[in-house]
């Protein structure tokens, strides 16, 4: 019975290994491309922000940190934990993640919010939209690690790519959470007195779904750093390089310096994008 | 304040609302008398409105009024078309246009919904995001109306609900009468003739519920708009209508004015509704007196006090509590009648039938 079933095995995986020998042979270039202005993109700004004094940097940071929060203690911690990462000699990987990290954080909320906003009002079309988000999310991220590799290439181009592929979920998700609980009164008035959908659009559901939203970026941020050390398995720089290179090692004291420096900045970034409930309802 | 120079009058002509799609169907079996539940375990649809008829004149307040699901919402809200109208004629005329709701399209329907009705909801459906004051413009906002002007509008209509000192706090600092005022100011500021209230004060306590009553009628006696009000509330039915139309199971069973819904319910649900009613509000002299001069037999005293026979009962109890006795009732200089204590008692027992 066994036999019978494995004796012919479907050929998935030579399938999609065709599928990506076609997408090499025709639309190289195509890729290559992506990869090169993505790579030039990414480079420069890691220049530009490596150009500043770390303090100076470190500064600007506190001061966005307050300007959005109004707290001096976020302000200060801020401060605190990046001089630690100076101090730790682990500043240029750190602006290489952040500037990673920020970069697909943005593009998947580019991405992401139009999506969710457009299957908010499809619903029949979230439904089978859905499995694909959980495809996204749940396939080991080494499996598609390997096409974008071919595709892309070693770099933080491609680990760009499969971070986007990763967090995007997570906006499109949340947005469309927003939207498809907006109020049905709010909702209404909107339409009774006359707005188009354009008007219902902004006037009424991005407003009243915009603490579901910035719930996703939050969210976004937090996935595109799970990521840095796998995006460093694909040659990206950034603090997940020290981190593969203390496992190769077994080197403690870098794996620990290290993953410190990643969890720092995890909260920095969590504590700048929190969306503080009852602030805006 | 100025009156609207546009008055409004809607006509709701034999209408129907189906949600579902075996429209055809359910309308066939809701025309051979079919429930509501009959219907949806045959086609699955949901019978929201059949074969309702009723017109709306100027500057009169309509109640549509029966239990939660009896339609009354889903008819009203076929008004601005935020509910398909399936079958049937519901046309709103304003001024020199008309509208024929269910065949306007978008362009009509905005110009419909942005200034000839405009709407007030039970939950309100204030933007919490937004002031006072912007919320009162969010009609004119969507009008495309400018901000010089808008504020001008706003400005007027804060006054007219007594919000002046609030226009620049969030709403949700306001308690719920006063947010409901919000939403009094903000579908008045449209300048529409013709306004929807869907159970505006059902979500606000007892007294506050009163006031924005009393508040209502101040209001529409000065503005003289045309005003569909849903209730599930017979008293406040009775307070607010010129007219009352009782609806059950997405019918209209019975339409009148509240006095003769009071004396002549046409079925029981109807009189389950009067029996449980105050009638205090609706009655006058004229319902309580015994006709003809007060006389001996009656072992009546001399009169205590006169009234005209359309003096509200309530005053009437009044002044029979101030001085014990027997009030004559006065009719253009003649005695028509007179009321005893026993005489109100009767009167105000009498629909219990």
């Amino acid at each position: 019975m066994a036999d019978f079933i494995t004796a012919w095995k479907i050929p998935v995986g030579k399938w999609g290994r065709s599928f990506f020998n076609f997408l090499t042979d025709n639309f190289e270039f195509v890729f290559d491309a992506i990869a090169d202005s993505l790579k030039f993109f990414l480079d420069s700004m890691i220049d530009g922000l490596l150009w500043l004094p770390p303090l100076v940097l470190v500064l600007a940071i506190a001061l966005i940190g307050w300007r959005i929060q109004k707290s001096w203690r976020l302000a200060l911690g801020i401060v605190l934990g990046l001089v630690f990462i100076i101090n730790q000699g682990l500043w240029k990987e750190t602006v290489e993640t952040l500037v990673l990290v920020i970069s697909a954080a943005f593009m998947s909320m580019l991405i992401g919010v139009p999506i969710g906003i457009w299957l908010a009002h499809r619903p029949r079309l979230y439904t089978y939209v859905q499995p694909i988000l959980d495809l996204m999310q749940t396939m080991p991220t080494f499996v598609y690690l390997i096409p974008v590799l071919i595709l892309f290439g070693l770099g933080l181009a491609p680990g760009l790519l499969v971070t986007i592929i990763f967090a995007s979920p997570a906006p499109i998700r949340l947005t469309y959470l927003g939207i498809t609980s907006v109020p049905k009164p709010m909702v209404e008035a909107g339409l009774a007195f006359g707005a188009s959908k354009q008007q219902l659009l902004r006037k009424v559901e991005l407003p009243a779904a915009l603490p579901t939203i910035m719930a996703g970026l939050t969210q976004c941020i937090m996935l595109s750093l799970s990521m840095v050390v796998i995006a460093a398995l694909i040659g990206a720089n950034g603090l997940g390089k020290p981190v593969v290179r203390a496992l190769n090692t077994v080197n403690i004291p870098l794996g620990l310096e290290a993953g410190i420096a990643i969890v720092i900045l995890a909260i920095i970034l969590d504590r700048i994008c929190r969306v503080r409930i009852g602030a805006t309802s | 304040m100025s009156i609207d120079a546009a008055r409004g009058s809607v006509r709701i002509e034999n209408v129907s609302i189906i949600f579902g799609d075996n429209t055809v169907e359910s309308l066939a079996l809701a025309d051979a008398g079919k429930s509501r539940t009959e219907i949806q375990e045959v086609t699955g649809d949901v019978l929201g409105v059949h074969d309702c008829s009723v017109d709306i004149n100027e500057g009169e307040i309509l109640v549509l009024m029966g239990l939660s699901g009896s339609g009354k919402s889903t008819l009203l809200r076929a008004v601005n078309r935020l509910n398909p109208i399936s079958r049937g004629k519901l046309t709103v005329h304003c001024g020199e246009e008309t509208f024929d709701v269910g065949a306007c399209d978008d362009r009509q329907l905005k110009q419909l919904r942005m200034d000839t009705v405009s709407m007030v909801f039970q939950q309100f459906g204030l933007l919490p995001w937004r002031s006072v004051a912007d919320n009162v413009g969010f009609g004119l906002e969507i009008a495309g109306i400018a901000k010089s002007e808008r504020d001008v509008r706003v400005t007027a209509q804060l006054a007219l609900v007594g919000l002046s000192d609030w226009a620049d706090r969030m709403v949700a600092e306001l308690s719920g009468g006063m947010q409901q005022r919000v939403g009094l100011a903000r579908a008045f500021a449209t300048g529409a003739p013709i306004l929807l209230m869907d159970e505006p004060f059902s979500a606000l306590d007892p007294l506050i519920r009163s006031r924005l009553q009393d508040e209502l009628l101040e209001l529409q006696s000065r503005l003289g708009k045309t005003i569909i009000f849903v209730s599930h509330d017979l008293d406040e039915a009775m307070k607010l209508g010129n007219r009352i139309a009782i609806m059950e199971g997405g019918r209209i069973i019975q339409c009148g004015t509240p006095r003769e819904i009071v004396n002549s319910p046409v079925n029981k649900y109807v009189a389950d509704f009067v029996a449980n009613m105050n009638p205090i509000a609706m009655l006058t002299a004229r319902d309580v007196m015994a006709a003809g001069k007060p006389d001996g037999t009656r072992g009546q005293s001399p009169l205590s006090a006169s009234v005209t026979p359309d003096t509200p009962l309530s005053d009437v109890m009044d002044a029979l509590a101030r001085r014990d006795g027997t009030i004559g009732v006065i009719d253009k200089g003649v005695v028509t009648g007179s009321i005893t204590a026993d005489d109100i008692i009767r009167g105000l027992t009498r629909h219990r039938r």
